[in-house]
C-alpha cells in the first residue's frame, strides 16, 4: 500500500510533510492522522528539524475527514476514538509548523490547517467546515480555533451553512497570512520554514508557546508568561550571540544554548 | 435526433466552440448551459488545447438567455434570476477567465445580453462589420449580468459603460473596436478567416506563458502596484521554468526559429 504521508527532510533545518491521498483529496482518515502524529514525534525528537512544513496537493489540502469511517463509529466508538490523541499530539508540537494550503481546506482539512502556526495558501483555496451538511459538527477545534481566527461573525456563518469561503476572504478574515500562486505556495511556506530554521531555537519555541497563550490566557496573565519567557532566554548562549552579531554587523551563528 | 446546443471540434491543438442553436439566435436555455459547461471543462482537461475559439452558428453571436425559458404570468411568484447566475453564468464565466490559454471570440452577429458579456469577457475578441453589442439588461429591469457590469468599465471606460448599460443602445462592431472594447472588427466574410489566422498562431505560441499572462493581467484589477510586482515577480519565476522559456533563448541564441510545446 502506497505511504499515505510523505516525508522530506530535513533539509536546511525543514521537514516537509505532504499528505498523500490523492483518490481520496487527502481526507484525513484514522490511518493518516496516526502517520502524521508519528511523524511529528520524530521530527520533535530530531534536533535538525527547526520547522515543519504540512501540505497536500494542488487540488486538495485534505478535503476532511473519511466519512465512511466516521460512519462506522458509534458513541462508544466516537468516545474511544484514537484521532483525540493524534489532533493533542498535533497540538501540542513545539516547533513551528507551516501550512501551504492549495485547493481544498475543509472539515478536518480545515481544522488540521488550523493547527498550524503559520498558514499560507494558493490563490485557489477553498476553507469551510461544512460538517452541519452531514448533521454532525467540527469535532477536532473547527469551532473553536475559527472563532479565534477569523471571529465569531464569519465562523458561525462558516460553520452554520457549511459554505466555503476563498482565498481572499481567508487573508481578509486573518484565517491566514499571505497568498500565493498555486505552483508556489510550498516554496513560499519552505521559505518561511527556513528563515524560522536559521534563528534561535530556543527563542523560537518560546515565542510560539507565548504567541499562542494569547487564545489560553487573560492578558495580565498572557503578559506574565511572556515576561517570563523573556527573562528565561536571557540565560541562553543564543542570546548572547544574536545581540553581539547585532552589534558587530555580522550574522548571528545560533548554536541552540 | 436533436441538433446539440454546443459544437466542439478539437484539432491540432485549436478548439473550436460554436453556440448552435441559431433559430433562437443561440441563446442560453438549461440544456445549452449544461453542453456548453461540459464542452469548457473538455477544452481545460484536454492537454493538447493550446487556444480556443468561441463563435456562434447561424447569424447571431449569441442574443443570452432564451427568454422563453423565463416568462412569468401575472400574479405568479417571483423567479429567482440569482439562482441561475449561481448554478449556470458564473460558474461559466469563472471557468472561461480560468482557461489556461487564450481565449478567441469571434462575434458573428449580434451579441445581446449574457450574450455580448460572455464575448466581452474573452482574451481576444474580434467581430464582423455586422455584428453589433447590446446591453439589453436595462430593458426589461434587469442589470446586467454575466461579469457586465465588472468588464464594461475596464474594456469602455466608466462612461461609456454607463451609456451601454443604462440605455441599452446597439453598439456595432466598428464604433465598439474603436471604443477598445474588442481587438478588431473585420469585413463580415473575413471574420472566420481572420480568427483562424490567430487561433494557428496561438496554437504554436509559448501556451503556458500566455497563460501567465493573462493571470497577471486579470489580478491587476483587484491589485495594488506593489503587489502587482511582488506578482509579476512569482510568475516570471513560474514562467522561467518552463520548457518553452529554455526554446525561446535557445531558439534566439541559435538564430533560428522556435517550436514552443506549450508547456
Amino acid at each position: 500500500m502506497p505511504n499515505n504521508l510523505l516525508v522530506d527532510g530535513p533539509a536546511d533545518g525543514v521537514r516537509i510533510f505532504t499528505l498523500n491521498r490523492p483518490d481520496a483529496l487527502n481526507a484525513l482518515n484514522t490511518e493518516l492522522l496516526g502517520n502524521l502524529s508519528r511523524a511529528l514525534d520524530d521530527a520533535e525528537a530530531d534536533p535538525e528539524t527547526r520547522a515543519v512544513v504540512i501540505t497536500g496537493s494542488q487540488k486538495a489540502f485534505a478535503a476532511g475527514a473519511d466519512i465512511n469511517e466516521m460512519a462506522s463509529r458509534d458513541l462508544v466508538g466516537i468516545l474511544e476514538d484514537p484521532r483525540v490523541a493524534h489532533w493533542q499530539r498535533i497540538d501540542r508540537f513545539p516547533k513551528p509548523i507551516i501550512a501551504a494550503v492549495n485547493g481544498f481546506a475543509l472539515g478536518g482539512g480545515c481544522e488540521l490547517a488550523m493547527h498550524a502556526d503559520i498558514m499560507i495558501a494558493g490563490a485557489n483555496a477553498r476553507f469551510g467546515q461544512p460538517e452541519i451538511n452531514l448533521g454532525i459538527m467540527p469535532g477536532a477545534g473547527g469551532t473553536q480555533r475559527l472563532v479565534r481566527k477569523v471571529g465569531e461573525a464569519l465562523a458561525m456563518h462558516m460553520a452554520l451553512t457549511g459554505e466555503p469561503i476563498d482565498a481572499n476572504r481567508a487573508l481578509q478574515a486573518g484565517l491566514i497570512s499571505e497568498i500565493c500562486q498555486p505552483e508556489l505556495t510550498v516554496e513560499k511556506a519552505i521559505q518561511i520554514a527556513r528563515s524560522i530554521a536559521r534563528k534561535a531555537p530556543i527563542a523560537v519555541k518560546l515565542t510560539k508557546e507565548s504567541v499562542r497563550k494569547a487564545n489560553d490566557m487573560n492578558l495580565a496573565e498572557g503578559l506574565r508568561f511572556e515576561r517570563h519567557a523573556f527573562t528565561v532566554l536571557a540565560g541562553t548562549a543564543d542570546r548572547q550571540e544574536g545581540l553581539d552579531a547585532f552589534r558587530e554587523k555580522r550574522k548571528p551563528n545560533f548554536t541552540g544554548r | 435526433m436533436t441538433q446539440p446546443s454546443i459544437l466542439l471540434e478539437i484539432d491540432q491543438g485549436v478548439a473550436m466552440l460554436t453556440l448552435n442553436r441559431p433559430d433562437n439566435l443561440n441563446s442560453f436555455n438549461v440544456e445549452m448551459h449544461e453542453q456548453m459547461r461540459d464542452a469548457v471543462s473538455k477544452v481545460r482537461k484536454d492537454s493538447s488545447v493550446r487556444v480556443l475559439v468561441i463563435t456562434g452558428a447561424g447569424r447571431g453571436f449569441c442574443a443570452g438567455q432564451d427568454l422563453s425559458d423565463r416568462s412569468v404570468a401575472p400574479g405568479q411568484e417571483a423567479p429567482d434570476l440569482g439562482e441561475s447566475l449561481e448554478k449556470y453564468y458564473n460558474p461559466l464565466m469563472r471557468s472561461l477567465r480560468d482557461l489556461p490559454m487564450p481565449v478567441l471570440c469571434a462575434v458573428n452577429g449580434v451579441a445581446a445580453g449574457a450574450g455580448a458579456n460572455i464575448a466581452l469577457a474573452c482574451d481576444i475578441t474580434l467581430a464582423a462589420r455586422s455584428a453589433s453589442f447590446v446591453q439589453a439588461f436595462c430593458k426589461l429591469g434587469l442589470v446586467p449580468d454575466s461579469g457586465g457590469t465588472w468588464t464594461l468599465p475596464r474594456v469602455a471606460g466608466m462612461a461609456r459603460a454607463k451609456g451601454m448599460a443604462l440605455l441599452g443602445d446597439k453598439i456595432g462592431a466598428e464604433q465598439a473596436e474603436s471604443w477598445g472594447m474588442i481587438w478588431r472588427c473585420v469585413d463580415n466574410e473575413a471574420l472566420m478567416e481572420e480568427t483562424m489566422k490567430l487561433a494557428k498562431h496561438f496554437a504554436s505560441q509559448p501556451t503556458k506563458g500566455l497563460a501567465l499572462i493573462k493571470r497577471a493581467l486579470h489580478a491587476s484589477a483587484s491589485n495594488t502596484f506593489e503587489e502587482q510586482l511582488n506578482l509579476e515577480r512569482d510568475l516570471q519565476r513560474m514562467a522561467g521554468r518552463s520548457e518553452d522559456y529554455r526554446e525561446g533563448v535557445a531558439a534566439f541564441m541559435e538564430k533560428r526559429t522556435p517550436t514552443f510545446k506549450g508547456k
